[in-house]
């Protein structure tokens, strides 16, 4: 028997044993992160499409605490967040948008199609600031305090019960 | 009565599926046991019933019957007769239900029709596709049974997915299910060769039309799932490397690498453990779709009954299944010899080549596929998109298509490069001259520019193997492969027409007001509402002109429907030569300074997109030509033994019974 022959299956039991794990896993989390209490880096985001501002550390500062959503329109978790995120602009909450790796008509496409809970869009082209504040991946949403240090970071889409945890996570961030 | 009917039949079609694993399994013996005889009548006769069983849940949505959980949970007796029909295919069970249907059916196409394999391997394959068989009916009776009961029938269905209320349904997954359980046989046929070691091109000649046929309706799928996509969502896209659609693109990949290598071995007896290789692989890609798209383990756009009960079924299966193969193929590759020898230089050497480029742009895919799988492992959810696939893809699509070109034009065996500079010299000019034209005339991103020279390149080259031929005496199967060709270069064509030259149009616009995109004049008439059978829309009347042609009248929808209630967008489209108009009608954008309504209203202007799926359906009908050929060069030859034998026993009375000695080969 050679061994090379046993790579197939070794692949295969990885994946089975995985995926087997995985259906054994809730699908939700609430993952503690690293990144809490920590100030936000200092950044310069230029617009992601026309007719809106860009976003840089300042515009955390003072005031009320925000979110920071790092999103990018050819991501499928983001469009099924993209109502929660509506739902929390309504409840008068601040939302900075961060776009990864995008391009303007796409971006407006997105934002015409799933609505636009943003105030602000920074356009991230090279995945810079989410490598700054630790992003591993799209969608993330960041709790922002006034002062522009990270409170909490959550990972993965807003779901339904995602919206009340953000809301009171931000009235701790006051 | 129709719902026990045909639940009778799965139990029974179960049955002879046990029957046909145990026959099969005792033909294997030395000294094969009387009862090995009962694999192939099992196989016929589980074929009829399971298709019967399909043919009462069918004949169950037709009449509406409401006292059947599945009919009243996907249907409704208001829907248009033909989407009753399609509905039956629409959800969990009934999709299921159809596939093991058409399981059972090439099951009994194999086991009544096929001599020409020895019996012995025969029966190892009607055992493995007996016992593969025998796990869907299991999955299927015991955690999906179709035909289940209402205790009080429903008053009324609660209707199908508006989005699947469409003639794409009626196309799209019954293809793409054929397609899959094709290769299920490749898969049986590759275990029975490997279990008995006889991975021989006789092998190789039997699997060959099973693995073109399944690779034809994977083709033909996937075509019509692009486009069903493409006009159906009205997001303008036509591929947007979703879970789901990965998973159909992945068993096409390995069926294009198994269709190359399985000729290989057919033609020059080479790459016997590879193909054996391919046929688990390409199966094993059909199931991890099944199961990636129904045990929700991923996010998708696409909404299937998720389930993760369901998933660990067939993650069972799956294990049972492709684990069971792996092991074997462990155990039992090495005592396959490799088989002949051949150069780099030679058309295997280009064929491996290529097979080794299909596998890692398979690796690419599925990588991205699962990463997101495990990631969440670790606590962490990402999103896998087109700047990972396009150009991690490209990076082994290029020099696969560049190969492809080249490929057919070398000698089996061994050949000399020299020998065909002269078509690979005029190839490359092409190559250059298109990308230097087009980079001249305007600023285009470097991977569409390099489709669009690479495929004018291949659609030439496509016809090469033809040069110097006396045309009426090419082989079927050549011009199979020809057309096959020419059809991956066209489509690659649309492609990157798409990609580099789309013009893209968002306003906002009140009736009366126009906007331009490319060349088009595009004008807003009125906006109405409409009612059709069980939705209501707004619709907008546009009239769409080409410079200074006539203009044509455009009505995209946005619909909604009341059962279920979702809203749905009907996109308006122009087909001409050079391309599509495709328009969608959006929200209300509030009135403009005159006080008149204004409507979102997006237009595409998209050069050669047709030429996507124009070419995804020559590739098909180049593997429906390719099938003709073989069975004709196949019947040709049985009548040839036929009219020896028949010669021979003349020849045998004539001398008195004396057997003639056995001419040599």
């Amino acid at each position: 028997m050679r061994l090379a022959y046993l790579i197939p299956l070794g692949l295969f039991l990885f994946f089975a044993g995985l995926a087997g794990y995985m259906l054994t896993q809730p699908k939700e989390q609430n993952v503690p992160s690293q990144m809490i209490e920590q100030p936000l880096p200092d950044f310069t985001l230029e617009p992601a499409l026309e007719g809106m501002p860009g976003a840089t550390k300042a515009d955390f500062v003072g005031g009320e605490p925000r979110l920071l959503n790092i999103w990018a329109s050819w991501c499928l978790p983001c469009i099924a967040e993209a109502p929660h995120l509506e739902r929390l602009k309504q409840e008068g909450v601040e939302i900075i948008g961060v776009a990864v790796r995008d391009r303007p008509e796409a971006v407006e496409d997105f934002l015409s199609r799933y609505g636009n809970p943003y105030s602000r869009i920074g356009a991230d082209d090279i995945s810079e600031l989410m490598l700054e504040i630790g992003a591993s991946g799209v969608p993330e949403t960041y709790v922002i305090d006034a002062a522009g240090n990270i409170r909490y970071q959550h990972i993965g889409d807003i779901r339904e019960e995602t919206v009340p945890l953000l809301l009171e996570k931000l009235e701790e961030a006051r | 009565m129709i719902a026990e009917l045909g639940l009778a039949a799965l139990w029974l079609s179960a049955a002879l599926a046990v029957l046909q694993m145990v026959s099969g399994a005792l033909g294997l013996r030395d000294g094969a046991s009387p009862h090995a005889l009962y694999a192939r009548p099992a196989a016929v006769v589980q074929a009829f019933l399971a298709t019967l069983a399909f043919f009462l849940l069918l004949y169950a949505f037709a009449v509406t019957d409401l006292s059947i959980k599945l009919v009243a949970t996907n249907s409704h007796s208001a829907k248009p007769f033909i989407y009753k029909l399609t509905g039956t295919w629409g959800n969990h069970e009934g999709s299921m239900l159809l596939w093991i249907a058409v399981l059972a059916l090439s099951g009994g196409l194999l086991g009544g029709l096929e001599r020409r394999m020895p019996e012995k391997t025969m029966s190892a394959t009607l055992m493995v596709q007996g016992f593969v068989a025998l796990g869907f009916y299991a999955f299927l009776i015991l955690s999906s049974n179709p035909f289940e009961r209402l205790r009080v029938p429903a008053v009324e269905g609660s209707g199908l997915n508006p989005l699947l209320q469409d003639i794409g349904l009626a196309i799209h997954p019954p293809t793409l299910y054929i397609g899959y359980v094709g290769l299920s046989v490749a898969f049986s046929l590759a275990m029975g060769a490997l279990i008995t070691r006889q991975v021989t091109p006789d092998f190789a000649k039997v699997m060959r039309p099973w693995v073109l046929g399944a690779w034809v309706f994977l083709t033909f799928g996937i075509t019509a799932g692009s486009y069903w996509a493409y006009y159906e969502l009205g997001w303008g896209g036509w591929w947007f490397w979703d879970p789901v659609e990965n998973a159909s693109l992945m068993p096409w990949l390995a069926a294009t690498a198994l269709l190359h290598s399985v000729s290989v071995l057919a033609a020059r007896d080479a790459l016997r453990t590879w193909t054996i290789m391919l046929g688990v692989l390409a199966f094993s890609m059909s199931m991890l779709g099944t199961f990636l798209v129904r045990s929700g383990v991923l996010t998708s756009v696409h909404a299937f009954a998720v389930d993760p009960e369901r998933g660990a079924f067939i993650l069972g299966l799956l294990g049972l299944y492709i684990g069971g193969a792996l092991v074997i193929f462990a155990m039992r590759a090495s005592s396959i010899a490799e088989g002949k020898r051949f150069t780099a230089t030679s058309r295997e050497g280009a064929l491996v080549f290529n097979n080794v480029m299909l596998s890692a742009i398979l690796a690419i895919v599925l990588l991205g596929t699962l990463y997101p799988l495990l990631t969440e492992a670790f606590d962490v959810r990402v999103s896998v998109g087109p700047p990972y696939f396009n150009p991690a893809g490209a990076i082994f699509a290029i020099p696969m298509f560049i190969v492809m070109a080249i490929g057919p034009l070398l000698r089996w065996k061994d050949d000399k490069p020299g020998r065909i500079q002269f078509e690979a010299a005029m190839l490359a000019a092409i190559v250059i001259a298109i990308v230097a034209v087009v980079a001249v005339l305007g600023d285009y991103a470097i991977l569409p520019l390099l489709g669009l020279a690479l495929s004018v390149a291949l659609a030439v080259a496509a016809f090469l193997p033809l040069r110097g031929r006396n045309i009426r005496r090419v082989p079927t199967a050549t011009w199979g492969m020809v057309l096959a060709h020419f059809g991956v270069a066209v489509s690659l064509f649309g492609m990157a027409c798409e990609s580099a030259f789309t013009s893209e149009r968002l306003a906002a616009v009140a009736p009366g007001d126009t906007t331009q995109v490319a060349d088009w004049t595009v004008k807003l008439e009125s906006v109405d509402p409409v009612a059709g059978p069980n939705w209501t829309a707004i619709e907008a009347r546009v009239l769409a002109a080409r410079g200074d042609e006539e203009p044509t009248v455009l009505t995209p929808q946005a619909r909604n429907f009341w059962s279920p209630p979702q809203p749905t967008s009907e996109s308006a489209l122009i087909t001409r030569l050079d391309g599509q108009l495709y328009a969608v009608i959006g929200d209300s954008a509030g009135v403009d300074a005159n006080g008149k309504e204004r409507w979102q209203l997006r237009v595409w202007w998209k050069p050669f997109v047709t030429f996507i799926w124009y070419g995804g359906l020559l590739i098909a009908l180049g593997g429906i030509v390719s099938i003709v050929g073989r069975l004709q060069v196949d019947l040709k030859r049985r009548k040839a033994k036929a009219l020896g034998d028949a010669r021979r026993d003349d020849l045998d009375e004539l001398n008195g019974g004396d057997t003639l000695p056995e001419p040599a080969e």
